[in-house]
Parts: structure tokens; C-alpha cells; sequence
């Protein structure tokens, strides 16, 4: 999608224009779980947790606490098992010497991949504590009962002996022998509570501590200044522009990394700001608004994803059929927080606190950056604000492991709002064709889906070169092919059917995992033609919906939501809407998660001012099956969170850019959903399935977002939108063009 | 030049040593560690720095320490764990945090506004939040806990 083009030869040798591109496959696939090779070094109980002599149980963990409430979620699975209070439970969290490897915390997957893991070693720990518990007491094992980490003798309870008796401050030296069987869920009284968040009090109180709050010894300030276009490389710094400012302990210069590093913080800053550096341009950008054709007009490595019959004969005989086309825009994670890190890289060693999603990757990509052993580099977590995927978290631990190393004493960095909104990695545009085809009796007969999407995966998982630094100091971004395809496939059961992926090699903006990668957008391209097919087969949507399911979680929550939202059974549009200043409308929208994972209905209300173009969504119904809930206060803050977040992404985000950088560079020029625009309610209903696998509720109800708004639109005034971001000047144009017509 | 400045925070007066352009954000958290108060944008559109000055909510990112005349309040100041605002405990009734980031900013915008108007309706809490931005999607649950005070 860039217009210049970055010869072969030039890719190899490295510089400064590389962010723009990367690699063909090396399919990496999304690692969210811990890697088969380390498996054997994790088979300890002791790896997991220890019982401290004050009977507090810590929990070494390689996922991590991204706001999403897995911290707790992950005490009560342990809570659960081994009988103890969560108040109890510390849980040490990413840390590279001392918790496992247990992948990224990405994908929904921590609670799903994460949690049998500590599920399995707090069976163990226990079993092996009541083994003790039966020889010190002289009560046999399954006379023993145990509560609130005491065990005691059923019939005779003076007979009692506390685990911190047993084993406090000692190890275990047991293996996980996964002979200890987990409790059955039907028996849980910890998992399946809503349990508070233990992490609120202290959020809410100033105490709580994130990287951003870090001080060390003798710490200093970093700041970055990034290149004045993107691919740009580095003519000259003159150290001299900071004339008297003071402060200034040294500017850092690396191949086009360029930072400066202060005594005080607001002296870092403002050294950032005053430093003059001379960039000389790089390959110009694609043009923004050509965007969306550029991408359908690239080549492509294009993959099918299903072939079911055959679409090409069942759609010319059909009784109707259908094409059209959906875009989705660059979108930005947007933490509200900068990203921050603290280095501290002096004899050799280096020891970087940062909010990475993946510690043991980056672990290996900044020991390659800093040139040392990756047994000399410890990373350790330290929550930050809510990323939502691959934001500038790994970027900023790779600046301040570069400044730290160059002045050889501890370095904060935390970026500016700037360097955020201009640097963090993009969730990348997507377009999306469909295809289908009805026949007399307004059944679908053929679906034939593309999609045109670069990946959505540049995370370090181990080289230097998937960081901003490492790419400044000429390496390049090695990626696979991942993320675009996700919920690509459609969920309903139709006789003929072909989903295809168009691979695109590069992106115009540096991509990477935003929340639900490819998942939001196909949805909205699936859901939204599901619903042009009913209209076109003048049905109502939700019986539409139903009669191509089979699935009885997807048939289920369908009807939970409906019944919720009290939907009203007929077709969209909505009779006589058109007529109103400000129409109102209901639209439905239907996704499982990963085509395997959670099920996930939504009906969303929208009001509509014909006058203005804008769109406010006043209500969302969501039923949401993700199997066992662990925490069903938990399950729905995500979903709120989910649905809010993804309004937010459906009716403003875009992010802009010329033909040289990033211009959306403050909330003024990338708005997010405010207060005033929220909805009025949003209603859940959980569909609680104990006897099924708990898989996760980070990313899910995302999906139905954007396809149950542009359907309530259609359903509010007739006209169907199908470019995202639905701003009141696209829905006025759109409302406008069709009052033409 | 660095210049001795005077300001009191959360009941006590503290001499600090800062530039007179010095953010009053920065003096905060890196000369009194008061964590409170966060780095969100530096141009006052999101909230995350709030602080009050007096009964005021203002924005510490671009408030220079030298013109403060009043005694400033942060989150810390507000409550503590042990005896927490009732804003601060209706947050933790209504779980109303995700990471948790911008809560300084809710919690200090809306105990300024129930401060100025005690019994606050549905369309003035949102409008003093509207300068208030939250990315993990929590409005729902801060609106709760507002409303929890509001109507107390």
C-alpha cells in the first residue's frame, strides 16, 4: 500500500524506512499459552506457588493484569482449590526470573489457557499438603477436610494443623504429577462468585502501584524524539539547540534513535521538545483517501478459509442474490495512559520494568537490542493502562533499556501523548466483499466472502527489530501472517459457501494486535450482509438469523437477546421511520468468537438525527456464553467495557495520516466515545454453562458491536452504511444521497 | 532557574524546588510521590491529572506550580483505603475501574461537581465528565457509582 517501493536489496541491508514493511510468511501463529520447550521447566509445584510462613499463598504467573480483572479471576481459581480466602493469594505476575513462561496474555485466552494451569498445581499443592496434614495428625487423607487453608480431622476437629505449619516458607520439591484431581465444578464456591476486584481499592486510592509510578535509586528521565516522518532518517542533532537548559545529562544518538535523558522529568520534556534534529524524508506514504482502493488493487497471498459446495453456480441460479463491500479504518489502541517503562541497564545486566504483554519474548528482543545474553536481561511486569492489545508497551521498554544503557544508571521513560497516538501500532484498515444469494423461499444458498488485510501481528517474540528502537537502529520487522482472518468464516450453516483471505504484504501504518484483530471488522462485514439478505428476503432479522443455526449456544443466546431487547418481530426498515427528524431504530448482530470460542448476541438501539448525521446508540442488549464464568461481575465489566470501547471504534475512530506521518496525534483529532455520547443502558445476560470449558470474555462481545449498529441505522431511516467510522458527516452524506435518490 | 516555591497539599505545606513553569503534575508525583494524579496528554483534554485547587477541579498537566494559590486536594488527600470518600467506596461498590488509569480523574471531577451541586441529575453528572475520557469502556459503572453519591 506504499507508494514508494522498498527494493529487496534495500530491506536486507536495513534503515531507517523499514517500518513501513516487513516480511512474507513465517507463520507464527498467536503463542498464548507456555511454549512446549519449557514445559519441563515448569513441572515443580514450587514454580507455581508457595505457602509463606504467615500461610499466605503467592502465585507465580506468566499472564498478566491488563485492567481486564484476571488477577482476581486467577486468586479465586486458586482460592477454589486449595481452600483458602482470595485476600489471601498474592500473585507475582510476568516476571522472567522468577514466574513461568506462560505465553502472552492476548486473545482472551488467559483464563482459557492460563487458569488449568494454576487450577492443575493448586490441586497438587494441595493433595500433597493433606498427605502431610494425614501423617501429622494421624488421621486418614479422606477423614481431612479443609477450610480457609486449615485442615482438620472431620469427626474431631480439635485435630488441626494449618498449611503454613506444614509448609510455610518451605518448598514443596514435588512435581506436578497431574494425578491430583481438580475439584468438580458443580462444588465451587469461590469460582463462579463475583468475587470484588482486588485491585479497586487501591485504584481508587492512589496506592495502587503502576510502571508509571515506579522511582528507582538515582533514577533519571528519558524522552524520545521520533523522526519527523515516518521511514525518516536521522541527518544531524545539534546538541547545541539546548543551549542552558537545565538538567540535560545526555543525548543519546543510535543510528535514527534519537533521545534525550534529564535529571527531571519536566526537563525531559521540555529537551525533547527544544532539541533540533534535521530528518531527511522517507518514501512517502499512500494516500489516505486512497486508502481502501490501494488495498483491493495490491497482491496479494490469498488463502481459503472454507469451500462448502460450490458458490459460483449456486449464486447465478439464485433467486436474488447480493454483493457488497465493507471498509474499516486504521484504529488506534489509544491507552489513556502514555506507555512507560523503567530500565536499569549498568555492568552487563539490564533489568526493565514495562506493561508487556509477553515478557519472555521481549526478554530476548531487547537482550538483542542491548547486544547481551538473554540470561543477562530480566523483565518484569508492571501493569500500566489498558492496552487492548499491541500498543507502545514493548516500544517504550526498548527506549529506555537504549537510554539506560547509554548513561548506565536506572531510566524512566513514559512517551508523550504525541508519541502514543503517532507510534503505537495500528489496528490496520480492512475491506471486505460479500457475495450471497437467496433462493424463492428467502433461504440463503450461497455466501462467497473476501477480505483484503495485512497482519495483525508485529509483536516482538524475540527480535529487536519488532520494536520501534530496533527498527531506529536498523533492523527490520519480522512477522507472519495472522490476525486478519479471524471470524472471517461465517457462523451459520449455508449449502454453498467460500471464504477467502487476500494477504496484503504491507500496510501503510505499522500494524499490529488490536483488540479482537481482524475479528470486529468480519464481523461487521458477515453480520451486516446477514442482515441486507434478510431485508432483501423481507424477513425479520432475528428469524432470519435462526433459521440458518443449528448450534444451540448460538440459537440460544440469539433468543436471549432478542427477548431482552423485547424485539419486536418484523422486517427492517422500521415503517414510516423515515418520516421523524431523529429515527430510532433496533438492529441485531450475532458472533462466536474465533468461529470457536464464546457466543455472543447483541441488539443495539440507535436514535438518528436526520438533521445532523449523528448517531447515538441508546441502548445495548448483550447474552454472552463463554461456558464456566469464573467471575461474572468480572465477565460483564469486560462486556460493558467491550461494547463501550467498540461503539466508540464503530461511530469515530479513524486514524489520519498524510503522505509522510501520523496526524491524528491528540484526542482532539482522534476522539473517543465521552460521557455525554454513552449509552443510556446496557443490559447482560450471562448464560452460565458450568459443564463447559471457560473460555474468555476479553475480546468477544466486541464483535456484534459494529454490524448491530449499522443494522439499528438501517433499520432507523432505510439507509445502509457500510464504511467505518459512522461520523454525523458519512451518515448525513449517506441519508442525504438516498432523500436524492 | 529552579526557584523555592511554597504550596500546601492535602493539609500540608511543602517546600519544593521546581521552575516556576513547572506542571504542577510533575511536582506531585516526582518530588511528594503522590501517585494519584496521572500523565494522560499534558493538554488538559483528558482528565487523567485532575486535582482540585480549593473546591476546584483543574488540570494539574498544564496548572504551572507557581501559580498555585490554593491549597490543592489529590485522590490521596480525598481518602484513603482505611477511610475512603464515599466516591471512593462507591467505586469499589459499583467495581467501577477497569485499569483503572483515568479513575483519579472521575473521582476527583465528580467530587468537585457533588461538592458545587450535592444532589446532581443524570445530565449534569455527564456533563462534568464529559472532559473526562476512559478507553477501557467503563462509563457505565462510573455513572453508577456518581449516582450512587448523588442520590445518597
Amino acid at each position: 500500500m506504499t507508494t514508494a517501493t522498498i527494493s529487496r536489496r534495500r530491506f536486507l541491508t536495513g534503515g531507517g524506512a523499514l517500518i513501513v514493511t516487513f516480511s512474507l510468511p513465517l507463520e507464527l501463529g498467536a503463542q498464548t499459552s507456555t511454549p512446549p520447550e519449557r514445559l519441563a521447566q515448569y513441572a515443580w509445584i514450587d514454580s507455581w506457588l508457595a505457602v509463606g510462613g504467615d500461610g499466605r499463598v503467592t502465585v507465580f504467573t506468566g499472564k498478566v493484569e491488563l485492567g481486564t480483572g484476571v488477577e482476581t479471576a486467577l486468586s479465586q481459581i486458586v482460592a477454589e482449590e486449595l481452600d483458602v480466602p482470595v485476600a489471601r493469594i498474592a500473585i507475582v505476575q510476568g516476571d522472567t526470573a522468577r514466574t513461568p513462561d506462560q505465553g502472552y496474555t492476548v486473545g482472551s485466552k488467559t483464563i482459557d489457557q492460563g487458569g488449568p494451569q494454576l487450577r492443575q498445581a493448586a490441586a497438587e499443592a494441595r493433595q500433597a499438603l493433606l498427605e502431610m496434614a494425614a501423617a501429622r495428625l494421624g488421621a486418614p487423607g479422606e477423614r481431612l477436610v479443609v477450610k480457609d487453608g486449615v485442615v482438620s480431622a472431620r469427626e474431631e476437629p480439635s485435630k488441626r494443623v494449618t498449611y503454613a505449619e506444614l509448609i510455610g516458607g518451605q518448598r514443596f520439591n514435588r512435581a506436578v504429577t497431574k494425578t491430583a484431581k481438580p475439584k468438580s465444578p458443580a462444588g465451587y464456591t469461590v469460582v463462579g462468585t463475583a468475587a470484588p476486584r482486588v485491585d479497586i481499592p487501591g485504584k481508587v486510592t492512589g496506592t495502587h502501584t503502576y510502571v508509571h509510578d515506579l522511582r528507582l535509586p538515582g533514577m533519571l528521565q528519558g524522552r524520545v524524539v521520533r523522526p519527523a516522518a515516518i521511514g525518516a532518517t536521522l541527518e544531524s542533532v545539534d546538541e547545541g539547540s539546548l543551549g542552558g537548559l537545565p538538567g540535560v545529562v545526555k543525548v543519546v544518538r543510535t543510528g535514527n534513535f534519537v533521545g534525550v535523558v534529564c535529571e527531571r522529568e519536566e526537563q525531559a520534556i521540555r529537551a525533547a521538545r527544544e532539541l533540533k534534529v534535521a530528518w531527511k524524508d522517507g518514501p512517502a506514504l499512500s494516500e489516505m483517501k486512497e486508502l481502501y482502493q490501494t488495498m483491493r488493487g495490491a497482491r496479494t497471498t490469498d488463502r481459503a478459509l472454507l469451500t462448502v459446495g460450490d458458490v459460483g453456480p449456486a449464486l447465478a441460479i439464485a433467486a436474488k442474490s447480493l454483493h457488497a463491500t465493507y471498509e474499516w479504518p486504521f484504529q488506534m489502541h489509544a491507552s489513556i495512559g502514555p506507555s512507560c517503562a523503567v530500565a536499569d541497564v549498568r555492568d552487563g545486566k539490564a533489568t526493565v520494568w514495562c506493561a508487556s504483554q509477553g515478557v519472555f519474548g521481549l526478554r530476548d528482543s531487547l537482550a538483542e537490542l542491548l547486544g547481551l545474553a538473554p540470561d543477562n536481561v530480566r523483565l518484569v511486569f508492571a501493569e500500566a493502562a489498558g492496552c487492548y492489545g499491541h500498543n507502545g508497551a514493548d516500544d517504550v521498554a526498548a527506549d529506555a533499556a537504549l537510554l539506560s544503557q547509554a548513561v548506565g544508571r536506572p531510566v524512566r521513560v513514559q512517551w508523550m501523548r504525541h508519541d502514543e497516538h503517532g507510534w503505537e501500532p495500528k489496528g490496520p484498515s480492512m475491506v471486505m466483499q460479500v457475495r450471497g444469494g437467496l433462493d424463492a423461499q428467502g433461504r440463503v444458498v450461497a455466501w462467497d466472502y473476501e477480505v483484503w488485510t495485512p497482519t495483525h501481528s508485529t509483536r516482538p517474540r524475540s527480535e529487536a527489530g519488532n520494536t520501534l528502537a530496533g527498527q531506529l537502529t536498523g533492523r527490520a520487522i519480522k512477522a507472519g501472517l495472522s490476525g486478519g482472518d479471524r471470524n472471517a468464516k461465517y457462523g451459520y450453516v449455508f449449502p454453498n459457501g467460500r471464504v477467502v483471505v487476500h494477504w496484503l504484504p504491507r500496510a501503510a501504518l505499522r500494524p499490529s494486535a488490536l483488540r479482537g484483530l481482524g475479528a470486529p471488522q468480519n464481523s461487521f462485514a458477515n453480520e451486516s450482509f446477514m442482515d441486507e439478505l434478510a431485508a432483501a428476503a423481507g424477513a425479520d432479522p432475528v428469524q432470519f438469523r435462526l433459521r440458518h443455526l443449528t448450534d444451540s449456544r448460538a440459537i440460544a443466546v440469539v433468543e436471549a437477546a432478542a427477548l431482552l431487547a423485547r424485539w419486536e418481530t418484523r422486517p427492517s426498515p422500521k415503517p414510516g421511520a423515515a418520516s421523524r427528524p431523529v429515527a430510532t431504530g433496533r438492529g441485531i448482530a450475532y458472533v462466536q468468537y474465533e468461529n470457536e470460542n464464546a457466543y455472543v448476541a447483541m441488539v443495539a438501539e440507535v436514535a438518528v438525527d436526520r438533521r445532523t448525521g449523528a448517531v447515538r446508540v441508546t441502548r445495548a442488549w448483550i447474552a454472552h456464553d463463554c461456558g464456566l464464568v469464573i467471575n461474572p461481575d468480572g465477565v460483564r465489566n469486560q462486556i460493558e467495557g467491550n461494547v463501550i470501547q467498540t461503539i466508540s471504534r464503530t461511530l469515530k475512530e479513524e486514524v489520519k495520516f498524510d503522505r509522510a506521518r501520523v496526524t491524528s496525534l491528540d484526542w482532539r483529532s482522534y476522539p473517543i466515545l465521552t460521557f455525554a455520547e454513552a449509552p443510556d443502558e446496557v443490559e447482560i445476560v450471562l448464560v452460565n454453562r458450568p459443564d463447559q470449558r471457560p473460555v474468555g470474555a476479553g475480546e468477544p462481545a466486541a464483535c456484534p458491536v459494529p454490524a448491530a449498529i449499522a443494522n439499528a441505522i438501517f433499520d432507523a431511516t432505510g439507509t445502509r452504511v457500510r464504511t467505518v467510522p459512522f461520523t454525523p458527516e458519512r451518515i448525513k452524506a449517506a441519508l442525504d444521497a438516498v432523500t436524492r435518490a | 532557574m529552579a526557584s523555592q516555591l511554597q504550596i500546601t497539599v492535602n493539609g500540608k505545606r511543602y517546600r519544593v524546588e521546581a521552575a516556576p513553569d513547572t506542571p504542577l503534575l510533575y511536582v506531585l508525583r516526582n518530588e511528594l510521590n503522590l501517585n494519584g494524579p496521572k500523565f494522560g496528554c499534558g493538554l488538559a483534554q483528558c482528565g487523567a491529572c485532575t486535582v482540585h485547587l480549593g473546591d476546584r477541579a483543574v488540570r494539574s498537566c498544564v496548572t504551572p506550580v507557581s501559580s498555585v494559590r490554593s491549597p490543592v486536594t489529590t485522590l490521596e488527600g480525598l481518602g484513603t483505603r482505611e477511610k475512603p470518600h464515599p466516591l471512593q467506596q462507591a467505586f469499589i461498590d459499583e467495581q467501577a475501574a477497569q485499569c483503572g488509569y483515568c479513575i483519579n480523574g472521575m473521582i476527583m471531577t465528580a467530587a468537585a461537581l457533588i461538592k458545587r451541586t450535592p444532589r446532581p441529575g443524570e445530565a449534569q453528572i455527564r456533563e462534568a465528565l464529559a472532559g473526562n475520557l476512559c478507553r477501557c469502556g467503563t462509563h457505565m459503572r462510573i455513572l453508577r457509582a456518581v449516582r450512587r453519591v448523588a442520590r445518597a
